[in-house]
């Protein structure tokens, strides 16, 4: 045997050294199909490779980078909120009358933070005026610029993914009527509670207006309609989750208390 | 073709694998910073606005 493997081994260096003594022969036609169709099948295997890198990074990558400018956005709303963040003395519920409704920032300007306790304790997601790729896309949820903002008799619509760029709206069937979600803004936290949702096709464009699905209606009442898309890795249909303003505090008042824990957290005092 | 490029890389064996696994990186950040994000757009699973309001 391990004569055997000596010869083969000692074989080896000098058959090639003949190769490539022997002068150059001419490439044949059989030669240079192998040399296409192995150039092309490395091709092939390379190109499938890519694609599926490119899922990972679209279902998996997307979703860190959209997180940690989320969180970003998030820490720099909280350094500039001036009110307590721990809630006021448990009293009898006091009415702050008509809850405050500040204008709409520019495009790409922070509105403010949403808590969605069904969506987990870690859910504070910021919300940026405008529904463009860049707004979507990494900072989280994006404020349709034609629809009220918080608190004002109207439609305050939002959207965002429910796969890739952060998940944020992933959840977004679990939500149970009277679940609360809470906006919170330089003015305070307004506090709304589920009601529906509804899924239609993506030209819908009437869950925007004031009083969704019902055009020229005068809204006497808050709602929160949120978008995203529908199946969860299909983009086929719109899920749309409809919220309606229960309360309003001030900022002075600090957090509901059930986001209270959330809001120390998130302002970094928890 | 990739068999062909390492032999060509100069440098002896080491050399050539540091050189192959720098160009593998490279050929990485400039899938995730330019092609993919391109090709994103085509993709619809982030299409998560209603009608034509997705800009504003």
């Amino acid at each position: 045997m391990a004569h055997q493997q000596q010869t083969a081994a000692s074989a080896m260096p000098s058959a090639r050294q003949e190769q490539e003594l022997r002068p150059r022969k001419r490439l044949r036609a059989s030669d240079v199909f192998r040399k296409i169709s192995q150039i092309l099948g490395e091709l092939l295997i390379t190109a499938g490779i890519v694609l599926l890198l490119f899922v990972g990074w679209e279902l998996w990558w997307t979703n860190v980078e959209a997180d940690a400018k989320q969180t970003e956005a998030v820490k720099s709303f909280a350094q500039e909120f001036s009110g307590p963040v721990t809630p006021a003395a448990p009293a009898a519920p006091v009415d702050y009358g008509p809850p405050v409704v500040a204008p709409a920032p520019a495009y790409a300007g922070m509105i403010g933070i949403m808590y969605i306790p069904r969506f987990g304790p870690d859910y504070t997601r910021p919300i940026i005026e405008g529904t463009g790729s860049d707004v979507l896309d990494t900072l989280g949820l994006g404020h349709y610029g034609s629809t009220s903002m918080p608190g004002a008799p109207g439609n305050f619509a939002v959207a965002g993914h429910r796969q890739t760029h952060g998940a944020v709206l992933d959840n977004i069937h679990t939500l149970v009527p009277g679940d609360k979600i809470y906006i919170q803004t330089a003015d305070g936290y307004y506090t709304y509670v589920f009601r529906n949702n509804q899924i239609v096709l993506p030209d819908r464009t009437d869950v925007l207006m004031p009083v969704p699905t019902e055009p020229g209606v005068q809204p006497t009442e808050s709602i929160l309609t949120m978008t995203s898309c529908n199946p969860r890795f299909g983009a086929q249909e719109r899920i749309i989750a409809y919220s309606m303003l229960d309360s309003w505090q001030p900022a002075s008042a600090g957090p509901p208390s059930e986001i209270a824990a959330q809001v120390a957290r998130a302002h970094g005092k928890g | 073709m990739y068999a062909w490029i390492f032999r060509n890389l100069p440098g002896p064996l080491w050399v050539r694998i540091l050189t192959s696994l720098v160009l593998v990186g490279v050929a990485l950040v400039l899938m995730v910073e330019f092609l993919f994000p391109w090709f994103s757009q085509f993709t619809t699973l982030t299409d998560s606005t209603i009608g034509s309001v997705q800009q504003p």
